[in-house]
């Protein structure tokens, strides 16, 4: 166990390397020199060569590729082009904000898509189950933006049900109960169609096993057959695939984000890209990839406890 | 199946039906697959004859009033139109100011060089069949041409990512190896972040123009088809077929594109077609951010940007224009491919 956590820990090293690589090239190399942008009004030799100097730009790629390397192991990124303030301390306001969002879509979402998949699944073939998968298919093809758009207008200024937009930056309660409802709720109406499906087809899978048809000819009620057996079998991919979510929380909710206001990760991405401000995306970039490689393999590990015939290689 | 059956008999040197009848058979008998195609049809019709300037040309035009009502709500109350009936007026120079003025002499020349070119009143319409947006643009219009725009850069960047991809995986799933280690590094990396945040971070790089969306679908949205062909190619290149077309001496080229190729196209087939829908998706969420199709020209998420505005005013049909326009085209289209994967890989939906 303790040999294979090392050994994919090491196997994580090319691919961190190779997305450094690729953030690397993306920025330094394509994107242009910030240095005049940066050095506003009275531009003068001295004033550019000392930006260049601050930013190590007028050293040569592998120098600067092996400052960027330093970046992200000491987690400091320097500052932000457009505002002047430390990334680190931009990512540390911004990702409870993102998770105060996410977190609850993310389990709304486990507890509504579990909860129906297992009611069309119970009833699979019937018009009721070919139904809400056509809407599914139907709701999952339209794009999320529309339902934003939409969804605010409707709700919240023509029926006016919810704050249009807005978000406090330090009431918790107060974003719980006024900001938060709206956006959750939108998000939720996408993300939930994906989900029901897929924990759809896990449910209907676990019911086509032997150990489905024993338990109801010695006797089970229907009810101990789905939710002792089936639910605890087909709790086993859901789990993983609710785990596998997790990295991209604090990213996803980007447009809700941005056509709502909110000061979370997600609408960083968007106002540092539009201002350029590479600092606040390389950081994001790299960490998102962290997390991404992390997670899978404690899915890995979690997918072992949960069910230990899994072998690990 | 049955048709093969009874329509053999008839000639005992017919051809049996070749895989791609049947799959198009297959795919004709379902009521709404016939539906999906008589929509999709329509829309890329209107797509191509906005791209040879048939309908759509004239998109960027004042042809109505500021807000224009659609037609089917005319009555609507529209204090913004007013914005667009200002009368020109004329300027009244007194003689004392005249002489101050030193453009004075050249007047009576500007009059008549003036005089040359004729007067048009365009005569602004309170009411377009759609409606009209800030600038008294029809957003029947916009809709055909953004459709244009949309339409052509998600069908362009799912070839460019399909071509990507399979040739990537082509060469991963064949070789194996040192080449199979390098590329399967490549591709993890590019899956290592989530899609969305790739593709700002490319579009924040290569900024603006049709050509750069394109580029940036492209660039990272290959994965998936990597991934699928590499697989194919891994089971296809242990095949009996493969083995006699290397005993005769094929190429390892030939055998990858002339031998293996055409075994795994249904399947690059049903890939090209779930992009387009997921690209054209990824368009109009980069367009609407700003980072996609240049504000001087159209594209559905550049119609859903305007939106934001204008709902403010309590203006919403260009909203409903673009709701209805784009969710009929990607609902159809996203069932269409559920119907073609069916169709041409009955196989695996049987599962």
């Amino acid at each position: 166990m303790f040999a294979y956590i090392i050994r994919r820990v090491w196997q994580m090293i090319p691919t961190l390397l190779g997305v450094m690589l690729l953030v690397f090239v993306l920025f330094n190399l394509f994107g242009g020199d910030p240095t005049i942008r940066m050095a506003g009004k009275g531009i003068n030799k001295e004033k550019i060569a000392q930006i260049k100097s601050q930013l190590g730009l007028d050293q040569s790629y592998p120098v600067q590729f092996g400052r960027f390397a330093q970046q992200v192991v000491t987690f400091d990124f320097g500052r932000s082009w457009s505002t002047n303030e430390p990334v680190s301390k931009i990512l540390k306001r911004e990702i409870p904000v993102s998770l105060t969002l996410m977190l609850q879509v993310w389990i709304y979402e486990a507890i509504i898509a579990v909860t129906i998949g297992m009611a069309v699944a119970y009833r699979r073939g019937t018009l009721t189950d070919r139904a809400i998968m056509m809407i599914c298919t139907a709701a999952m093809s339209i794009s999320f933006l529309l339902y934003i758009v939409v969804g605010q207008y409707v709700f919240s200024s023509v029926l006016g049900w919810f704050q249009p937009l807005g978000w406090s930056s330090d009431d918790f309660w107060l974003n719980i109960r006024k900001y938060a409802p709206l956006p959750v709720m939108l998000t939720l109406m996408v993300s939930v169609t994906p989900a029901l499906r897929l924990y759809r087809s896990f449910i209907v899978e676990e019911t086509n096993h032997d150990y489905v048809r024993t338990a109801r000819a010695k006797g089970a009620s229907e009810r101990r057959v789905m939710f002792v057996h089936v639910l605890r079998n087909a709790a086993v991919p859901i789990i993983t695939n609710m785990a596998l979510e997790l990295p991209s929380l604090f990213v996803s909710a980007f447009l809700v984000e941005f056509v709502f206001s909110i000061p979370g990760v997600g609408r960083e991405i968007i106002t540092a890209g539009i201002n350029s401000d590479f600092p606040v995306i390389k950081a994001i970039t790299v960490y998102t990839a962290i997390l991404t490689m992390v997670v899978n393999l404690v899915v890995d590990l979690l997918y072992k406890w949960l069910d230990p015939r899994v072998e690990l290689k | 199946m049955t048709d093969i059956i009874a329509a053999a008999p008839a000639s005992t040197s017919a051809r049996s039906t070749s895989y791609w009848r049947a799959a198009w058979k297959r795919l004709v008998s379902s009521k709404l697959a016939l539906a999906c195609m008589a929509v999709l049809a329509c829309y890329f019709l209107m797509a191509a004859a906005a791209a040879l300037g048939m309908v759509g040309a004239d998109w960027n035009t004042e042809v109505g009033v500021s807000f224009a009502n659609p037609s089917f709500a005319p009555d609507l109350d529209n204090p913004q139109a007013k914005n667009s009936l200002v009368e020109g007026q004329q300027l009244v120079v007194d003689p004392e100011t005249a002489v101050l003025d030193p453009l004075t002499p050249y007047n009576a020349e500007v009059d008549k060089r003036m005089a040359q070119y004729g007067e048009k009143t365009v005569k602004l319409k309170t009411v377009l069949p759609l409606g009209g947006d800030k600038w008294g643009r029809s957003i029947l219009t916009k809709v055909i041409k953004g459709g244009e725009i949309s339409i052509f850069v998600g069908v362009a960047a799912a070839l460019l990512a399909t071509m990507i991809g399979t040739v990537l995986g082509a060469f991963s799933g064949y070789f194996g190896g040192k080449i199979g280690d390098l590329l399967e590094w490549f591709y993890n990396v590019f899956t290592s972040m989530p899609y969305i945040l790739l593709v700002i971070a490319f579009a924040t790089v290569f900024r603006h123009g049709v050509t750069t969306v394109i580029l940036v679908l492209a660039f990272t949205g290959w994965t998936s088809v990597y991934r699928l062909i590499r697989a194919e190619y891994i089971k296809q290149r242990g095949r009996d077929y493969i083995q006699a077309a290397n005993a005769i001496g094929a190429s390892n080229f030939r055998m990858m594109f002339a031998h293996i190729l055409p075994n795994v196209s249904h399947l690059i087939l049903v890939q090209v077609s779930q992009l387009v829908v997921d690209f054209i998706k990824s368009e109009v969420v980069l367009s609407f951010l700003g980072f996609g199709v240049p504000t001087d020209s159209v594209s559905w998420g550049i119609m859903i940007n305007e939106v934001l505005v204008e709902l403010v005013l309590g203006k919403w049909w260009q909203l409903l224009t673009v709701a209805v326009v784009m969710s009929t085209f990607v609902v159809a289209f996203g069932l269409f491919t559920d119907l073609l994967r069916d169709a041409l890989d009955p196989k695996a939906s049987r599962r």
